[in-house]
């Protein structure tokens, strides 16, 4: 039985399928509108989220399958402290499919080890968001019509920012790219990715200035300064400022950068640039959907 | 127990200085009711000093534990008081329950009851990594010993 635990578990050739899926989907929807007829997809969420929560939920219904879970720990077992081991083993009994978001990181593979159905990591903490991945994929596919030779910018918050780890991961597997890692002293990316990067031999380059940088970016994935993240509030203050990409500073940059951001932010994009061409964060969204109804489709034709 | 010789047990060998205790409570060696033996700080050409281990029984010794406390140790197997097998040990690939996680938002910090996993992932360095997190530990500075 297969998981979508981390991006890296995923080969490349898994990942063109999900993509070739979605773009299939976008273009005859009504095709995989009853694919799902009958299955059901449990949404654990641990934590607060708008956009995956959602979209998971939406993908599932223009399936034809339907929903059920809970969007805060508060309102499971959970809250009586019950284990993640027993609440999976509990939902897989009533769920084809389960999607997991939880702060602890790891949650999502302790559950894949007990239950009977797929899991999907809907985010774990600050480690890894792989199916926010699977959107940025999709995205910068049909933005830049390639996943191969580009130079990608990350600004922000690259230490606890988890789609920045499973996006850098992804994307280290496809030739000629390049990274740029742009964020302060205290927000670098974890050594592990670090260790990874020099290991693979894939190019990066670590700067503190966005304005330095700007100009040789085909992609530059800006991230929230997460006020989650920090045990200590005076440094979430100090640091939350440093990266705010306004039209001043994308006035700097070429005219074919592709403007990306997981969302939610606060204020790291202003949002006069929402109606530049270059930003694209509101297609990820969009394009997030039908990599999850892709993703739904894989993993339970591989249960299957 | 004559220290000199054993009959049918082992002689855990070229350990570190200092390091026989921690070896002894890892190994669980202060349950056994058989004779152990600790040689610390014997002299050594080829480490200055060693500290040495006789067990007086063939019990079951978890190797993983000991490549990982330290990979430099020999084992002397003893049987019918003669060698029967020196095994030279390496850092294992994957440890359970020896190294703990320090990352405080890894979830072994809030559900006591999993395993604290981890593989090896630098081999030159002796970085291993939590299974869950991925949070490094280094073999070197094996603060829990």
């Amino acid at each position: 039985m297969r998981h979508m635990l981390d991006i890296a578990d995923w080969s490349i050739e898994e990942l063109q399928w999900l993509m070739d899926t979605a773009d299939d989907i976008i273009a005859k929807p009504e095709d995989y509108a009853n694919a799902m007829v009958r299955k059901k997809l449990a949404s654990l969420f641990y934590e607060p989220s708008t956009r995956t929560r959602l979209s998971f939920e939406a993908a599932m219904l223009e399936l034809g399958g339907s929903v059920l879970g809970f969007s805060e720990a508060s309102s499971s077992s959970a809250s009586k402290g019950e284990s993640v081991s027993d609440t999976v083993r509990t939902v897989s009994c009533y769920a084809d499919i389960i999607a997991m978001r939880h702060p602890k990181e790891g949650a999502p593979t302790v559950a894949a080890r007990y239950s009977s159905v797929p899991i999907v990591n809907a985010g774990d903490g600050g480690h890894n968001h792989p199916t926010q991945t699977l959107a940025d994929l999709l995205t910068i596919r049909r933005e830049k019509g390639r996943l191969q030779n580009l130079v990608i910018g990350f600004c922000g918050d690259l230490q606890f920012g988890r789609t920045v780890h499973s996006l850098l991961t992804a994307m280290s597997r496809y030739q000629g790219v390049k990274f740029v890692l742009i964020s302060p002293e205290e927000l670098r990316i974890p050594a592990y990715l670090r260790e990874n990067m020099l290991k693979a031999q894939v190019p990066f380059s670590e700067v503190q200035k966005l304005e330095d940088v700007i100009k040789s970016l085909d992609i530059l994935y800006m991230t929230r300064v997460q006020r989650e993240r920090f045990f200590n509030e005076a440094d979430y203050v100090r640091l939350k400022d440093s990266y705010i990409l306004d039209k001043q500073k994308l006035a700097l940059a070429h005219s074919q950068l592709t403007v990306l951001h997981p969302l939610p932010r606060v204020n790291e994009i202003s949002q006069s640039v929402d109606s530049d061409p270059r930003a694209c964060y509101f297609k990820q969204v969009l394009y997030g959907k039908f990599m999850r109804e892709a993703l739904i489709l894989k993993l339970l034709e591989a249960k299957a | 127990m004559n220290i000199d010789g054993i009959q049918n047990g082992y002689v855990i060998d070229h350990i570190r200085a200092g390091k026989a205790m921690t070896i002894y409570r890892y190994l669980g060696l202060d349950k056994l009711d058989c004779s152990v033996a600790i040689i610390k700080n014997a002299k050594s050409r080829r480490m200055g000093r060693k500290d040495i281990i006789k067990i007086d029984e063939l019990i079951d010794i978890d190797l993983d534990v000991l490549g990982y406390i330290d990979p430099d140790v020999t084992v002397n197997v003893i049987r019918e008081n003669a060698l029967a097998e020196k095994k030279h040990l390496t850092l294992p690939e994957h440890v359970m329950a020896v190294i703990r996680c320090k990352n405080p938002r890894c979830i072994t910090q809030v559900e006591q009851e999993i395993t604290h996993e981890f593989v090896l992932t630098d081999k030159e360095r002796g970085v291993y990594r939590c299974i869950y997190c991925e949070t490094a530990h280094k073999n070197d500075d094996r603060a829990d010993f």
